[in-house]
């Protein structure tokens, strides 16, 4: 058996003796039983990721969903010292109103807050991409998001007045900050080391100004969009209990088990 | 320092002092203006003013909460250096032993509060403001005792000669009649009014917005249901501007307790407006000249008493009904601080009268002893 075989790992070994016939065949030169050799192993480990990534692709599955409200929301009000403000007035043409309920025509509930309950400890944040949180219009945009412990959150300020950014987490290690932000001054960049529900964040220059901040310590969640669905993607196989959380409605739970398949699970909520 | 107890009267020492004590008042009314408009933490540094120097932070910032929490600053400052001065006129001017330190105690006392409020914003703790409030009441009570003190009235009555009692036995006893059941009543109803106002001041500095917001009744009853599924909907159903906190099933409870102690007082001193019109008390011959008008000031002080409590309970419906309207909720404010300071003024008037009734009767008894049985019990009876 030649030498370069010998050095080969077990996994590409037991491949080689099965090609072994082959691998006599062009043993003619050294060279190129070398070059096919290598070649050989090469394309074996990209196979071997291939089927391994697709059963991993397999095994994982979304859950998603659609979240509802069932009867009328209270009414929004509307943010009329907003317009008293010369400096935010002059970004809107009529008077914006609370956005504690956004629900569409047919029942839809948008930024619902759903997530894997009790899975910790999972946190991809430090590489994932920074989440941004807007003042635009005296107002932030969006009202209510979601982040991972140790992911980047980006507070920018687009509007040509100061604000201060004041986040008054509840939860010990997540630290209370408060900032003012100049009319086109630097982005602030946060980062929450503690997973904590509604993290709130407020403007006290203009305090009608808030947006609430939910940090999880895994990527498994998913803020429902303006037709109320959400998804969750690439969850491991198992059984979960999913928890959607909205700022005024609270909180509904469904457990659910994960297997190779996509699992769809609803929430309906109402105004009691 | 003069060791004599008895003091001239300064006209300007003492309109200073009112001064100092309607700056006070100002600034209780600001610092109600920044907790209403949800402004207390708009200036993140302190003592700077966003870098700046307070006192150079431009006024084209004055933006906003800013403008509400920047003033109150400023104002605080003013009153900080106002209180500095009367503490150091007294000090040098006021030949009565105890009053130097009266000033002395307010110019601390300004600068705790200065430093508590400026913690308060460094630390991010709501918790301290509650105690801001509160102390800001004391320091209002203070002040406003310093100017009566330092009035040519009060002076008056220090300087007044013992008092020669009326013959007359219809009016013997007048004065402590009326008067001595009633102190001991005022200065009960003035100490629940410093309760509730350490309750409104942790009502409003939980920045949970109206825990309730129905009155008469309470989310529909007269008792609220507080449990759990019910404080959801309650929460479920408040849409607020502002970036309230959830009310909970205490901050409900607090409210009630409120409500209840408001009813308290209001029934303390309606009890004391007419004892004090039942009783004649301060019409009396005897009492209008002995006392320099003691007891007319008095009795005056009483309805003006019931007069503002009433104001302020409408005031705490209208608190309510406007939704927690800043202007509204910050007259609600200065109210319950000029309750507190007419409270305490007529105890200290009150019992300075008592003072002098003591000392007049036991004047008496020393040139007539055959009067002493008569005389002390009603001393006694003032003094409880």
């Amino acid at each position: 058996m030649p030498r370069s075989v010998v050095k080969q790992d077990g996994h590409v070994k037991s491949f080689a003796k099965r090609l072994t016939p082959v691998q006599t065949d062009v043993r003619c030169t050294h060279f190129n039983y070398s070059s096919i050799n290598w070649l050989m192993k090469n394309v074996f480990l990209i196979m071997v990721i291939g089927i391994l990534g697709a059963g991993q692709m397999a095994s994982a599955a979304d859950i998603t969903g659609l979240v509802t409200l069932n009867g009328p929301p209270p009414a929004e009000k509307e943010i009329t010292p907003l317009m008293e403000n010369p400096d935010c007035a002059k970004m809107h043409a009529t008077t914006p109103t609370t956005h504690f309920y956004v629900v569409g025509p047919n029942h839809e509930l948008a930024d619902a807050v759903v997530s894997l309950k009790g899975v910790t400890g999972k946190s991809t944040g430090a590489s994932a991409p920074p989440v941004v949180l807007d003042q635009k219009g005296c107002l932030y945009t969006p009202q209510i998001l979601a982040i991972q412990t140790g992911q980047k959150l980006i507070v920018k300020n687009s509007d040509p007045c100061i604000h201060n950014v004041h986040a008054t987490p509840i939860v010990p290690g997540n630290p209370e900050s408060n900032q003012v932000q100049m009319p086109g001054g630097a982005d602030l960049n946060l980062v929450y080391a503690q997973p904590e529900m509604f993290l709130r964040f407020k403007c006290d220059v203009h305090p009608w100004m808030f947006a609430w901040v939910s940090v999880f310590d895994s990527p498994y969640f998913c803020v429902s969009d303006k037709d109320g669905k959400f998804v969750i993607k690439n969850v491991p196989p198992g059984k979960y209990t999913v928890e959607a959380a909205h700022r005024k409605l609270g909180t509904q739970t469904q457990d659910v088990e994960v297997k190779d398949s996509d699992v769809t699970v609803n929430f309906s909520f109402a105004v009691k | 320092m003069k060791a004599n107890a008895v003091s001239k009267s300064n006209p300007w020492l003492y309109w200073f002092a009112v001064l100092t004590a309607l700056a006070t008042l100002a600034l209780i009314g600001v610092g109600g203006l920044v907790t209403s408009h949800e402004a207390g933490m708009s200036v993140p540094d302190w003592p700077t003013t966003k870098g700046y120097n307070m006192f150079l932070f431009p006024i084209n910032q004055w933006l906003g909460g800013i403008f509400y929490e920047h003033s109150h600053r400023l104002l605080a400052s003013l009153v900080g250096l106002m209180t500095t001065v009367l503490a150091v006129w007294l000090w040098l001017k006021d030949s009565r032993p105890w009053m130097p330190w009266l000033g002395v105690a307010a110019f601390l006392l300004v600068v705790a509060q200065g430093v508590l409020g400026g913690l308060r914003v460094t630390l991010h703790m709501d918790s301290l403001g509650i105690y801001h409030a509160t102390i800001a009441q004391l320091f209002f009570v203070l002040t406003c005792a310093i100017a009566l003190f330092t009035s040519r009235w009060w002076q008056g009555l220090e300087r007044r000669p013992p008092a020669r009692r009326e013959e007359n036995s219809a009016d013997k006893h007048a004065v402590p009649e009326a008067g001595a059941p009633l102190r001991g009543l005022v200065l009960f109803t003035t100490i629940l009014i410093f309760g509730q106002l350490i309750i409104a001041a942790a009502m409003r500095h939980q920045h949970a917005g109206l825990a309730i917001s129905d009155f008469p009744l309470a989310h529909g009853k007269l008792w609220p249901d507080t449990g759990a599924e019910a404080v959801a909907r309650y929460n479920a159903q408040r849409v607020s501007i502002n970036a309230e906190n959830p009310i909970t099933a205490f901050q409900i409870e607090l409210q009630m307790a409120h409500r209840g102690l408001a009813l308290a007082i209001l029934i303390c001193v309606g009890v004391v407006a007419w004892r004090v019109r039942s009783s004649g008390f301060g019409q009396s011959k005897p009492s209008r000249e002995r006392r320099d008008g003691t007891s007319n000031v008095l009795r005056r002080l009483a309805f003006v008493w019931l007069g503002l409590t009433l104001f302020q309970i409408g005031l705490g419906a209208a608190t309510i009904w406007t939704n927690k309207a800043a202007d509204v909720a910050t007259a609600h404010v200065l109210v319950g601080a000029l309750l507190l300071a007419v409270g305490a003024l007529w105890c200290a008037i009150a019992f300075r009268e008592s003072v002098t009734e003591i000392h007049d009767r036991r004047t008496e008894d020393r040139r007539s002893p055959g009067a002493a049985a008569i005389g002390a019990q009603p001393a006694m009876t003032g003094n409880k």
